[in-house]
Parts: C-alpha cells; structure tokens; sequence
C-alpha cells in the first residue's frame, strides 16, 4: 500500500508537469490548429534562462524571492522568444497548406536544438538550486518541496489561465478567433496580436515548465525538451487538444500511468505506452477525453 | 521493345555493374562516401512517395531502416547465417534476396504501423510516426539474441557499387512507375485534397497505406545496404535525428520532385563529408535553410520548372 | 493498375540476370594490406589518427580523451619524437553518431596512411572501426572502450583501460566484502550496452558469491525520473543498489533516492566518472555512494602528480579525469610501441603494442595480456565533503 501510494504521488509530480506543458500545446493549437513542435525547445530554452541567470548574470539563488524572480524571467524571455517565432516564422505561412507550417515548425524545433547545442554545449549541466529544499517525510512517503512547487504552480496557472480564457476580452477574442478566424476579424478583433499573445502565453507556460522541470531533476540539455515535449502532446490529446482542463487531466494521465508501468518492471516501454496510448485515443475518440469533437468545413 | 523508362533503368543498372567492376580500384574511403550516397539517394526518394506525393508527413523513416538492417543482418550474420551455410550457395550470390527479405520485414512492419496511424491527419501522422521508430529502437535495445544495446557486429561488407546503385535505380524507377501509374493519381488526389478525393469516392486510407508500406520496403533494402556496408548496426543509430537527416533531403530536394530529391541526396551526403569539421554547425545551417524555404521557396531548392504539382505550394 | 503490376515480371527476371552476371565480374575484396609507400618510408612526420566524439551526446568523454592524447603527443614531440621523427596527431570527430567510424577509419588509412588508429571511447564505435583496421593490418588502441567484444574483433585490435568482466567482478567483491551487502538491487541503463554489460557481470559473480539480486529494474538512457524504479526498489528493501549507467542518470538517481528515503549504499562502474555528477546529484547525497574508475588525480604517485599538474596547465587549470589519462596513456603506449618496434610497419607496430609489458600509465602499471586487454588495477572513490575521495585500490 505504501508502495503504491508513493507512486501515486510520484505520477502526480510527474504528471503536473507534463499538464503545464500540454496547457501550452493545446492553446496554440486552439487558436491556430497546428502543433507547435517548438514548444518543447522553447521548454529547454526556459531552464537554460534560468541556469544562465544564476551561473552568470548573478541571480541570488536558494531564497524564494530570488527563486521567484528567476522564474519570472524565464517565463517573460521565453514569451518573447514564442511571440518571435511566431511573427517571423509561423505568421508568413498563415493560409498556406498545413503541410508548409508543420515543416517549418519542426524547422525551428530543430534550429533551437543545435543552436542550443552550439552554444550551451551539448553536455548535460547541472542545474542550480533555486528555492530552498526540503524532504517531507509522513511515516513511510516522502515528497519533496520541489514537487509540491511544481503541482502548486501547476493548479496555478491552470486556474489563471481559466480566468483569462473565460473571463476576460481577451479570452473572449481568443475563442472567438478558435471559433472562427474570418468572422472575428470581421467583428473588430485583431487578429494577429490575439495570435501573438497567445504564444506569448503559451511560451510563458513552457518556460515555466522549464524551470520547475530543471528543479526537479537538474540535469538539463538542449536536447531535453523533446521527451516531455512528446510525452505532452500525447497529453493534449488524450484530454482533448483545444481543452485547458482537458490537458491538465491528460497530463496527470500521462504521469500517472508513466509510472506505474514503470515500477512494474516494464520501464524499458514506458515510453512506448504513451505512443500506444496516443494512438488508441486518436482512433477512438479523436476529441480527446474532454475535447469537444468538430467537423473540418470543406 | 521495352518502355523507354525501362530502358534507362536497365542501362543504369548496367552503368552500375560496369563501374562496380572496377570499384577495387577506388580508394575505400571515396568508396564508402559514394555508396553512402546510393543508400542515401534509395532513403529520399521512398520518403519521397510518403511525405512529398501522397502529402503524409512520416518522421520514422530510420526505424524502417532499422527493421530491414536487422532483418537483413540476421540473416548474413546472425541465426540465419547457419542456413544461408547450409545452403551451398555463396552468400555474396545470396545478398539480393538478402536485401529483399530486409524490405519486405520493413515493409510489413510499415503496413502494422501505418494501417492505423493513417486515418489519421497529417501532424497527427508525423507524431505517431516519431514515436514509432523510438518504440522500434527500444524493442531493438531489449533483443538480447540481435546484440540489445551494443548492435551487432561483424556484418560482412557485401554492399558494393552495383548493389547501392543498382538498389537506387530500381528504387527511383519503382518510384517513377509507381507515380505515373493509376495508384499515383490516387496519391496526388490524396496529396492535393483529402476531403475532396474522398468525396469523389476515393479509399483515401488505401492509397496512403500503399505508398507508406512502398516507401517502408525500399528504406528496408536501404537498411540491408547500410548494415552490410558498414559493417556494424546498433539500435541508437537509427534515432530521430537519422530520420530527420532523410526528410531535410526530401524537403530541400523538393516534396514530390524526382530529380530534386536525388540532387539533394547527393549533395547532403557530399556536403556532410566535406563539412566534417563543422559537424555540430552544420545542422544549424540545414534547419535554417527549412525555414526559409517553406518560407520563400516551398517547391524546394533543386526544382526549377514548375511541375504538374506542387505539393507545399 | 494492372499495367503497372504485370508490366515488370519479364523485366524483373532480365534484371535478376543482370544482377547475377555483375556478381560474378566483382573482383574479391581487395584487402587492403600495409601500405607500403606512406608509414614504411622513414622520412616526414609519422601520422596516427585519432577518432573521437567531439560534439554529440558524448561529447564529454571524447572531449576529456582528447586533450590526454593531444598532451601525450606534445610532449612525445618535444622530447625529440620517435625514432627521429616527430608524430602528427590527426582527429576526426565521429559526432557521437553510427556510422561515421567506418567512414573515418577508412579515411585514416587510405587517405592519410596512418600507422595506428586511436579511439574510441564509446565501446559500440569501436566495434564498427575494427574490422576496418584489422583488415588493412593497421592497429588500433581503444583507451577506453571497455566492452570484451572490441578485441576479440581481431589481433591489431587493442585497449589500456580494464574490461566490463573485470570491473564487475571488482564491484562484486566490493560489494560483499567492504560493503557486507547480500541483498543488492539493479538499476540498469538498457540503451547503452556498457550498463547491460556490467550489470550482467556483476552479476553473475555476485551471485556465485552468495549474494542476492533481490530486484533488477531498467531505465532507457536519457531519462530523468527514476523515481517509480527507485519506489520499487524500495520496497524490495535491498542492502546496497548497484547503478551501472553514466553520471547523467547516476547523478538523478542518487538525488531522487535519497529524496525517497533509501539511505542504502549505491555503486557503480567508471561511467560515474565526471565532476558534474556532484554538481547533479549534490554532494550530500552522495555520501556513502562509491564507484569504480581508472585512477584518481588524487593518487600520490609522483608520475600521476606530474601528469596532474602538465595537464593543468596545458588545459586552463582543468583537473584531467579517468578519460583525460587513459586517452594520455594510449597515446604514450603506442609511442613507446613504436620505438621499440623501431618501425612503423603495421604487423611490426602490432607485435610490439602486444609486447607492452608493465609500461608506467598513470592509471597504473599496464601489461597487455594474450586477449590485447590491459590488466592493471582499479581504484573504488566515494564522495565525501563535496570531493572524490579514494578509498581504495583493487589489483586484477
């Protein structure tokens, strides 16, 4: 019992992190359906912002204000860097075969990994502290603070983002533009800044992924990100690409099954099982858990 | 009286076999590169059937590779080694069929992942199809009889000119048939508009499971020739990046462009021995380059005169 | 549709004939054989080519093997060189990638008609560069690729470091002698063929030893949580867990055990080896962890201070680790196989590399045994207050 309620609270930890970063996923898919395969680079770009920002710009680490700050800052570039990409990227390509934006997804995936490379180097790095740390211990579990930061920040953003899709303007924009990109151009909406805010959002979500994925494990990479990138997407869309609730649930899914095939001697397939899953739900039911099912119009 | 088509296939294959005959002569290194570029030319133009004509986006390109480098290695140098020995007949004799059974390994592993998985979108597509060359990587690392995670060695070097070459103008000619027969209008309707050619009473997923399972078998060949070029095959070499490497050729070649693809694979393969020492810059330049083309130049980099199709355009 | 199926079936029998008759005209295999106008002729520079991964995943050890190779050769140079000539050092660099190992060994000796091949250190490239080498009768000294299979590939084919089978026997008996732990639990990488390795031979001599593997679990290189493995680990509630995998992961598992609560000892082999597993795994929890490794700089042995302290102050102050001094020591072994040899033709070169009898390494004195393995001894290291700290040595 104890074993699997220690688990539980493993595949919970686990499974906050990859909902933070399908959140990201879903909402750009939302707004412009298509998969932003950089978002999991824009992940790697996070820790490294914050990696950068204690080891060399001389952030005070280890407190929470300067723990706080670091987090900020991640999150605040990697919007700009997602707003960027956007505008020079993506935002030329708009209307233009899926096909064409796919590739040129995957091509500024693939810039950020080996420019990522080249210029962090490709050795694995050891992450700094960033909040003080402590183990709690209740009789036989254990958990660290780390995770509970990570499943607080979590249920944070999630209901903040909830807050800003439902009900505000802006939010009101964005799922008019989901809806219907014409018809809410049509309306007054501009529809490019709504576009570029929301992957200004969405990158802010990875970057503080990023961060709190690097605490948890502070060995990071430019390669780091394409795993939990992955293990995201599949989260997405197990809880319905397009849901903000949805891609919480399909995160903690993920995180949960994850590690319970791992600790019964199947880990060598773990990640086979979230592709397998991935490919039951799509040809199951392609909404997604909590996705709501639409026609493409012709 | 052959077909024209058939005709430069077959002088092709004679050039090959004319070329091959003096290969002893050439120095081994120059040799390796250009057998690489055979293998290279035969992986860009079967992808070329899945993600340029018929418009799917497969990023498991090397996972098929792997299927048939194994199947293909099992046979020379593993468990089927015995057999091939107890057949009398010399191996080297025995290579082509050895390459077919490589292709065909891969290609029925490409109709078990592509019957599902091409109902599906085109992202969607892309995603499942990543995922499966890891799973294919992860169940090759479990193997322990196929050498798990250390890969199997002392593959003899069968491949020589004839064969690469040979493999790649059967392969571009398969190619080149296949696209201009009644299946690669099917293709090219699929490519075009899904939707539309479904509405025309079109079994879309047919014709994408065809020249999936297609491009599937000839990446297989492709991997029979890599294992027995280079003389050793471990599981982590056909990893995402390997797959990527074949889909910029496609991509910089131009999607559903014969010539271009083959151009690129050239090119790419020449360049990245030249480039050595910029080994780590070099992919920089190559995901630049994606960009910009989808970007400026959607038909790819060897194409000129328009074709009757352009897919990204 | 039809056309396009039937259309080639009489073709396709012209083409198998085709494909047959070629067969036959292929001349056999050329062998290669020692070149005999470049590393025969006794004027210009010698030239030994070095393959390693300098960018990649592995970049790391390549990097770290270099710079001992690239001080080797230095200072082989500036005492004169070999035999009057001085030693041009070649690299290339194999990207961590499959595939380019064959393409550069075939470049070294056909193309720069070097005398020997020195690399790698990932055992798998190895194995793909060998037959290479030993059929152009060309040898090649792997300083750390420590898979049995790399010299059983043929007789040119050599290394300085210590086997898996050796390492794991020695983690073996350390495991039950100094750490007096019966019940011991696997954690293994099942990507890379070095941590299967050596889990197996650990294994197997541990249990002929009396010992327990109480439970083997599995993780695929480049994970990051270990935490269900380690869940499962502990509730088996073994004695001491063995961990053959390299410091990325190593690290991660330490700290993600000890944030579980499993205070046990862990251990493992020599892919431990690098400063950044303390900084990963952070220098508290890796107390009471110890690996196995070539050397350790903190070793008195004035030979070993001297290495330490050249190195430092070729490479900015860096400390060289167990790749830094075995890429040195297959440098100098190869040298000094040449001026005994007092030729640089491959069969000569080879038969006094396989002669290396109790050569001075600074990982220990090194004689090349009848298998081409070096058997020498290896030191166990821990962790204490932030530092590696050696604690013992172990003798074949």
């Amino acid at each position: 019992m104890t074993e699997f309620l220690q688990q539980l609270i493993n595949g919970i930890s686990l499974g906050s992190i990859y909902a933070l970063i399908a959140l990201g996923y879903t909402m750009v898919y939302g707004v412009l359906r298509f998969i932003n395969f950089a978002h999991s680079d824009v992940f790697m770009l996070g820790a490294f912002v914050g990696y950068y920002a204690v080891r060399k710009w001389g952030i005070p680490a280890g407190g929470v204000a300067g723990g706080l700050l670091v987090l900020c800052l991640a999150m605040s570039i990697c919007a700009l860097i997602g707003i960027l990409i956007e505008r020079l990227a993506y935002r030329p390509l708009r209307g233009r075969p899926t096909l064409s934006v796919l590739i040129t997804a995957i091509g500024v995936s693939l810039l950020l990994q080996n420019l990522g490379q080249s210029i962090f180097g490709a050795n694995p790095k050891a992450f700094p502290r960033l909040f003080p740390e402590a183990n709690l211990h209740l009789g036989q579990l254990s958990i660290t603070s780390n995770q509970l930061l990570v499943i607080a920040v979590s249920l944070i953003l999630l209901v903040a983002l909830h807050f800003i899709v439902h009900r505000t303007k802006t939010g009101t924009a964005m799922r008019a533009l989901s809806f219907n990109a014409t018809a809410s151009s049509l309306v007054g909406i501009n529809n490019d800044r709504i576009i570029s805010f929301t992957f200004g959002l969405g990158s802010a979500l990875a970057g503080a992924g990023g961060i709190l994925y690097a605490m948890n494990y502070p060995s990071i990479d430019p390669l780091m990100g394409t795993m939990p990138g992955l293990k995201a997407f599949v989260a997405a869309v197990l809880g319905g690409v397009g849901s903000l609730p949805g891609a919480a649930l399909g995160g903690l899914l993920i995180g949960l099954i994850e590690t319970f095939v791992a600790g019964t001697g199947w880990s060598t397939y773990r990640d086979a099982v979230a592709f397998a899953i991935l490919i039951l739900i799509l040809l199951l039911r392609p909404a997604g858990l909590l996705g709501k099912s639409r026609s493409d119009k012709v | 009286m052959l077909p024209r088509s058939q005709i430069v296939l077959l002088i092709s294959l004679a050039t090959a076999g004319f070329i091959s005959a003096f290969s002893s002569r050439i120095d081994d290194y120059i040799l390796d590169v250009v057998l690489g570029i055979g293998i290279n030319i035969i992986l860009a133009v079967s992808l070329n059937l899945i993600n340029g004509f018929t418009g799917q986006f497969s990023l498991g390109h090397a996972g098929f590779m792997a299927v048939g480098a194994y199947a293909a290695g099992t046979l020379t140098t593993g468990p089927g080694k015995a057999w091939i020995a107890a057949s009398g007949i010399s191996p080297a004799v025995l290579f082509p069929f050895v390459l077919l059974a490589g292709g065909l390994a891969a290609a029925v592993v490409g109709l078990a992942v592509g019957a599902p998985s091409l109902r599906l979108k085109g992202d969607y597509l892309a995603i499942v199809t990543l995922g499966f060359g890891e799973i294919i990587k992860v169940i090759l690392q479990n193997i322990e009889s196929l050498g798990g995670s250390r890969g199997m060695v002392g593959i003899p070097s069968y491949t020589t000119f004839f064969w690469s070459f040979g493999a790649a103008a059967i392969t571009i000619y398969a190619a080149w048939a296949l696209v201009n027969s009644t299946l690669g209008c099917g293709f090219l309707a699929v490519a075009d508009d899904e939707i539309a050619a479904e509405a025309m009473g079109l079994n879309t997923t047919r014709y994408k499971i065809i020249a999936f399972v297609t491009g599937a078998f000839f990446a297989g060949i492709a991997g029979g020739l890599y294992a027995h070029l280079k003389g050793y095959i471990s599981p982590a070499g056909f990893d995402f990046n390997r797959s990527i490497e074949i889909v910029i050729m496609v991509i910089l070649g131009g999607m559903g462009r014969h010539v271009g693809v083959v151009i690129a694979a050239v090119l790419l393969t020449v360049l990245s021995e030249k480039l050595r020492d910029f080994g780590d810059k070099r992919m920089i330049v190559y995901s630049a380059l994606l960009i910009l083309l989808m970007l400026a130049r959607p038909q790819g980099l060897f194409t000129w005169k328009s074709a009757r199709k352009a897919i990204a355009g | 549709m039809k056309r396009f199926l039937f259309n080639p079936l009489p073709f396709s029998s012209l083409l198998a004939a085709v494909c047959l008759s070629f067969t036959g005209c292929k001349p056999a295999d050329s062998g290669g054989g020692p070149q005999d106008t470049g590393p025969g002729a006794n004027t210009g520079k010698i030239r030994v080519g070095e393959y390693a991964s300098m960018t990649g995943g592995e970049a790391a050890f390549g990097q770290s093997s270099h710079k001992g190779t690239q001080l080797a050769f230095e200072e082989v140079n500036k005492s004169g060189g070999v035999l009057g000539r001085q030693i041009e050092h070649l690299l290339e660099d194999t990207q961590s990638k499959q595939g380019e190992s064959a393409t550069i060994s075939k470049k070294f000796i056909s193309r720069d008609k070097v005398v020997a091949l020195l690399g790698e250190v990932a055992s798998g490239r190895s194995l793909e560069a060998a037959p290479f080498c030993q059929e152009a009768r060309i040898p090649m000294i792997s300083p750390s690729s420590t898979n049995p299979k790399v010299t059983e590939m043929g007789d040119y084919i050599f290394r300085v470091c210590f086997t898996d089978p050796f390492q794991g026997r020695l983690l073996a008996e350390f495991a039950q002698k100094t750490l007096k732990a019966r019940r011991v639990a696997i954690l293994s990488d099942t990507a890379s063929a070095y941590s299967v390795g050596l889990a197996k031979y650990f294994k197997d001599p541990f249990v002929a030893g009396g010992g327990q593997v109480v439970l083997e679990q599995k993780y695929s290189g480049k994970d990051k949580d270990f935490k269900a493995q380690l869940t499962a680990i502990k509730a088996a509630n073994p004695e001491a867990i063995c961990v053959p995998g390299y410091y990325t992961e190593a690290g991660l598992i330490v700290a993600q055990a000890r944030q579980l609560g499993i205070n046990v000892p862990l251990f493992g082999g020599d892919g431990w080896e690098a400063p950044q597993l303390i900084e990963i795994a952070g220098g508290k929890a890796l107390e009471n962890t110890y690996y196995s490794t070539h050397y350790s700089s903190e070793n008195t042995d004035p030979q070993v201070q001297s290495f330490v302290a050249a190195f430092k102050a070729r490479y900015n102050g860096e400390t060289p680790d167990a790749m830094a001094a075995l890429g040195y020591d297959s440098a100098r072994v190869l040298a000094d196989a040449i001026k005994r040899a007092g030729s640089t033709e491959g069969p000569k070169l080879r038969d006094a590399i396989a002669a290396t009898k109790d050569f001075p390494c600074v990982t220990g004195r090194t004689t090349l045994d009848a298998s081409r393995n070096a058997s020498k001894s290896a030191v166990i290291l821990t962790v204490k207050d932030n530092r590696f700290k050696y604690v013992e040595t172990i003798s074949p």
